[in-house]
């Protein structure tokens, strides 16, 4: 278990060092940053005439969203980039099992990512302050639960990708392709479906996060839907290093 | 230290290694030389537990290298052929990093130790970006020391080195070749011959030789010659020298020198020097003209024609 944190360790002070995270970072703040500030404005607007008082949810709502988009570049080069430049050699002759390997490649991006999730957390907090008698902690609490659980899930399933790839851009594209599926994509057939529909249902994000947890309600079912995901990335990722072996 | 039987390996349909059979004891430096794609990496990498064999067994450490790959990754120093490194890291990080992936105590002391090791201690804050050819490999070295391993494992470890650095890293592989196993491998006959103890000679992914550098040349040959040089000219010289016991095939150069044979194990020198100078020469050169390794290994390698 140590070796995970090691693995972890380096690849998240990694980020640092690396433009990419950089932008990322960027590209996510920023608009969730803007949200914020529309939303601040409009309700300061709008609470003259006695209306709502603003909801962190958009926030959440808008950085799952964002972290669709932008997470597979966080976790492109996890594996792939190991291969290419051969690094992989030396990590797969060091003692460290597969699963080791590519469990640490996900804490390290996960913890990258929980501390743009831990920036976002300031929005929450200065909305807190300006209205009275503040918001709705229940609902906070659930969407950010919500939101690590999405990372999780993300980062997971990006790391699996990664380990199949050697070409860091082919590892983007499949994982922003899966990404979408699971967000808009399966959510079609879930539509128009008469049976089986349900199935195609349950796949989509829409109904463990949007619908559900960034609402302020907590499912067991929406718990274990995230977590198998981020296990079946982690799977994935270690059975892939695995046959790059036998090769 | 190294024990490998019936060592096989298929990339798919194609047979990179085909039933090696060799071992290396401690303390003992041996070489792997054979042309490119001969099957060296391919053998490596099944020793150092990157990838199983399709065949055949090896243990290294006493450790089976499938059943019990991590007991043999623990115990093995590797510098893989292209010197792969994080580029974007500073020299210690990155040391620090491979020494914690190998769990060892007082981490950065050990760092300093490896780094004065391979010379490195004035790079100890730069990028390994940053750094020239040789030392990267010398990094790469220190990356396989840095666990005190029982077996070090080196594939090409001067390849691609100038020549002031080539004399360095074979320096620094001889001291550290005192107490290890040592299994380099090389495609450069003289870097055998320098190195080396014992050279295995693969070729087409299978051995086709296996001795000590000397025997190398006295078994394909099967007699060893000599060449003796004497002051003045010797018309004599060649009779002295026949007469002695065991020389065989006596034969006198334009220049007065005498080369001659004799079975290998039954050395004559001693005794053609004592009747050359008895017979009032002075003896001014007695030098083996063994077979170039070069030689051998078109010999070993070659057309089958050429073959003994
Ligand atoms: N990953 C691989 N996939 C397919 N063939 C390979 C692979 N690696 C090596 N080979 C082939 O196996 C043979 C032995 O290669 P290698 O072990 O790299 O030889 P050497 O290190 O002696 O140059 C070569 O014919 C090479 O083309
Ligand atoms: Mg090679």
């Amino acid at each position: 278990m140590k070796n995970i944190w090691t693995i972890a360790k380096r690849e998240f002070d990694n980020y640092f060092n690396s433009p990419i995270a950089y932008v990322v970072a960027f590209a996510i703040l920023f608009p969730v940053g803007i949200i914020f500030s529309i939303i601040m404005f409009s309700s300061s607007q709008q609470s003259s005439f006695g209306g709502p008082a603003p909801t962190p949810d958009a926030l959440t709502n808008w950085f799952v969203i964002l972290l669709i988009f932008f997470s597979p570049a966080v976790t492109m080069r996890l594996l792939s980039d190991e291969a290419r430049m051969g690094t992989l050699e030396l990590l797969l002759t060091a003692p460290v099992r597969d699963f080791e390997l590519v469990a640490g490649k996900w804490l390290g991006a996960f913890l990258f990512i929980l501390l743009l999730i831990l920036v976002t957390l300031t929005f929450p907090i200065i909305m807190d302050n300006f209205v009275e008698p503040g918001i709705d902690m229940k609902v906070l609490f659930s969407s950010y639960v919500g939101v690590i659980l999405v990372s999780a899930a993300l980062i997971g399933l990006g790391v699996g990708i990664s380990a199949i790839f050697t070409n860091q851009f082919a590892a983007f594209f499949v994982t922003f392709v899966l990404f979408f599926f699971l967000w808009i994509l399966v959510g079609v057939p879930a539509g128009f479906l008469e049976k089986g529909g349900e199935v195609f249902r349950y796949l989509s994000i829409n109904t463990h996060f949007f619908e559900t947890m960034n609402r302020g309600t907590i499912n067991i079912g929406d718990i274990v839907y995230f977590l198998s995901l981020t296990a079946l990335g982690l799977f994935v990722g270690t059975t892939a290093i695995e046959i790059r072996r036998w090769r | 230290m190294i024990k490998v039987s019936g060592l096989t390996k298929d990339y798919g349909a194609r047979r990179a290694i085909n039933n090696l059979n060799f071992d290396a004891q401690q303390g003992e430096i041996v070489g792997f030389l054979g042309p490119n794609g001969a099957g060296k990496t391919t053998t490596m990498r099944i020793l150092t537990g990157y990838m199983p064999p399709t065949d055949g067994e090896a243990i290294v450490a006493g450790y089976d290298v499938v059943e019990e790959s991590l007991e043999v990754r623990k115990r093995v120093g590797y510098l893989p052929e292209t010197v792969p490194l994080y580029t974007d890291m500073v020299v210690f990080d990155y040391l620090k990093f491979m020494g914690d992936l190998r769990s060892i105590p007082d981490v950065e002391d050990r760092v300093d130790e490896v780094l004065d090791m391979v010379g490195l201690s004035d790079r100890s804050d730069g990028y390994i970006g940053n750094l020239s050819k040789g030392m990267r490999q010398r990094v790469g070295l220190a990356q396989a020391l840095i666990h005190r391993p029982e077996v070090l494992i080196l594939d090409e470890p001067t390849i691609g080195l100038d020549p002031g650095q080539v004399v360095e890293v074979r320096k620094l592989i001889r001291d550290i070749g005192k107490d290890r196993t040592v299994l380099l491998s090389t495609h450069l006959l003289n870097e055998a011959q320098n190195i080396c103890d014992r050279v295995l000679i693969i070729n087409k992914g299978k051995i086709v030789a296996e001795d000590t550098t000397e025997n190398l040349q006295a078994r394909l040959i099967g007699a060893e010659r000599v060449i003796l040089r004497v002051r003045g000219d010797g018309d004599e010289l060649a009779k002295t020298i026949k007469a002695v016991k065991g020389v065989q095939g006596v034969e006198t150069k334009e220049d007065g020198a005498v080369e001659f044979e004799f079975t290998s194990g039954k050395d004559v020198r001693p005794e053609v020097a004592k009747q050359v100078i008895k017979a009032g020469y002075d003896l001014l050169e007695l030098r083996p003209l063994g077979m170039s390794l070069e030689e051998i290994f078109l010999e070993l390698t070659g057309s089958d024609s050429k073959k003994k």
